[in-house]
């Protein structure tokens, strides 16, 4: 086992009420990949993320975040960066964008004390990064889709986490916006040295972008083994999907499959 | 209304009135963010056990009260957690448990009198130095709480789950929130009376969510409408000889009633800037 892997993760089994979400799951990531984790609705992708940030205990196996067990590597200050698939549980909560995106400061901060200039600053410059730097003052209420998606990440960026983590940032982006998103994420990752899970069931728009694609399906888990390949997508989706998207994914799997 | 002034009993009233206003005006400004009105009134009503057991056991009903709020408060945050009940069947099963418990204590202690219906819906006019102390303490704690983790407490309210994530003691802070409650009805049971204390956790915050954008301005006003509607209330009371308690509470229904009429401001603003 290397010490460079940012996800170690070996025989895992996720339960709701019996019910089993995520069944033996082994999957290892290495640190500063791009990686897309692919799947129809209700392949457990969420669950699968919830694991890897701590938020939800693995019913059974391994799970390590860059060597470490997830809920003690937060305890560690070691955060990770978090965009969830539904961020704006409040339509109208009175905080500005630059309220949001200082919250990623707060583990930092610890209590008591109040966000400081170094705080403001990592704040802004994010900010800056997503090109959202007008948007500052505005209610976050008050932001279109894409723009608070943006914020989100700012937000998520200014834990300064080593791994970001995406729940389907695309669901209510245009194509456009989508591509869009899957470029900035390159450009972050480049520029921070992040490693970065985006979860997705647009397996079109994930495979032109991403490094890694992961698939993940009814609880089973479909991959190559570490370095995670290009993609094994045979098992993952019915059959008419993935022909429907073979013609957009890399050209060695297309042959495999030809064949 | 200068002789008013001078009496002690109004003096004492006015202050208590005040600080207790404080009070709700900060603490409705989360409950109202983070959806808790219904376990405010669990708090309340399960309040009742507490104070019928001080009757019954001849001891402070304050501290006996303050005991089983926070009891119930926790048990059904517990519940909850444990996945095994959701949080408003817990509210529903334990504040009907607790203010059946404090029915018996009653019967019990053989005490069914005006102290009850004092606890009931509140006689501020009535509370002594002993309690405005308590009221007093009651303040500094929960103020200097608040203060502590004003932002956590935000971050809360917006989204538990990245908050967890960002590294925020989420959990101590939930726990934190709901005893801060428990204290803050407890006290107010003085003013308003366990059955209308949820309106001083709930309206001020609701009144203020009505007419602002940000959390500061939204807690300015909160205050403002909590601190005002309790002296208006204070002084209506007074002239037109009607219940303190209850005509606070209707001073603030009333109030929350024309902010739902109000437009919003900053929207107005920026309709004229551009």
């Amino acid at each position: 086992m290397t010490q460079a892997n940012a996800i170690h993760i070996r025989d895992l089994y996720q339960y709701y009420n019996h019910v089993p979400v995520l069944e033996d799951v082994n999957l290892e990531i290495r640190a500063d990949n791009y990686v897309g984790i692919l799947g129809p609705n209700g392949a457990g992708k969420s669950t699968l993320l919830k694991v890897i940030l701590g938020l939800v205990k693995p019913s059974q196996g391994e799970v390590l975040v860059f060597g470490e067990d997830p809920v003690k590597l937060r305890r560690q200050g070691n955060l990770l960066g978090y965009l969830p698939q539904k961020p704006l549980n409040h339509p109208r909560f009175p905080v500005s964008v630059l309220d949001v995106v200082l919250m990623g400061r707060f583990g930092r901060i610890g209590l008591l004390r109040r966000p400081g200039r170094r705080d403001r600053e990592i704040a802004l410059k994010n900010l800056a990064r997503l090109g959202i730097t007008h948007l500052a003052d505005r209610p976050i209420g008050e932001l279109s889709g894409g723009e608070q998606q943006r914020v989100f990440i700012a937000r998520a960026l200014s834990v300064e986490p080593r791994l970001l983590v995406l729940d389907e940032p695309t669901i209510s982006l245009d194509a456009c916006a989508q591509d869009d998103l899957y470029e900035m994420m390159h450009r972050l990752k480049e520029e921070l040295n992040l490693t970065v899970l985006v979860v997705s069931h647009d397996i079109g728009a994930v495979a032109r972008h991403v490094d890694d694609v992961i698939c993940l399906n009814r609880r089973i888990h479909v991959h190559q083994a570490p370095p995670i390949g290009r993609l094994a997508l045979e098992n993952t989706f019915g059959c008419s999907v993935e022909y429907l998207f073979h013609g957009e994914i890399p050209h060695r799997v297309v042959r495999v499959h030809d064949d | 209304m200068i002789d008013l002034f001078s009496l002690g009993f109004f003096q004492r009233a006015l202050l208590a009135g005040l600080l207790l206003s404080l009070l709700g005006g900060v603490l409705s400004v989360f409950v109202i963010l983070r959806r808790m009105a219904f376990i405010g009134v669990g708090i309340s009503h399960s309040a009742f056990g507490g104070v019928a057991l001080g009757f019954l056991l001849g001891v402070d009903p304050l501290w006996t009260g303050i005991g089983f709020a926070v009891v119930v408060a926790v048990l059904i945050e517990w519940a909850q957690s444990q996945g095994k009940l959701e949080e408003d069947a817990a509210i529903g099963i334990f504040f009907a448990a607790s203010m059946a418990l404090g029915v018996v204590f009653l019967h019990l202690s053989q005490t069914y009198n005006v102290d009850v219906f004092g606890f009931l819906f509140g006689n501020i006019l009535a509370i002594g130095e002993k309690q405005l102390g308590q009221i007093l303490l009651v303040t500094l704690i929960v103020l200097a709480a608040v203060l502590a983790c004003f932002k956590e407490l935000v971050f809360l309210s917006f989204d538990e789950e990245m908050a967890w994530v960002s590294g925020v003691p989420v959990k101590p802070l939930r726990y934190l929130f709901l005893i801060l409650m428990a204290l803050v009805v407890i006290v107010s049971i003085y003013l308003v009376g366990i059955i209308l204390v949820s309106a001083l956790l709930v309206i001020p915050g609701a009144i203020a969510r009505n007419l602002t954008q940000h959390i500061r301005s939204m807690l300015g006003v909160s205050l403002v409408a909590a601190v005002g509607s309790t002296f208006g209330g204070l002084l209506l009371s007074y002239g037109v000889d009607w219940p303190s308690g209850a005509t606070v509470v209707l001073l603030l229904s009333a109030g929350f009633f024309c902010s739902t009429l109000a437009p919003r401001w900053p929207r107005e603003k920026s309709g004229e800037g551009t």
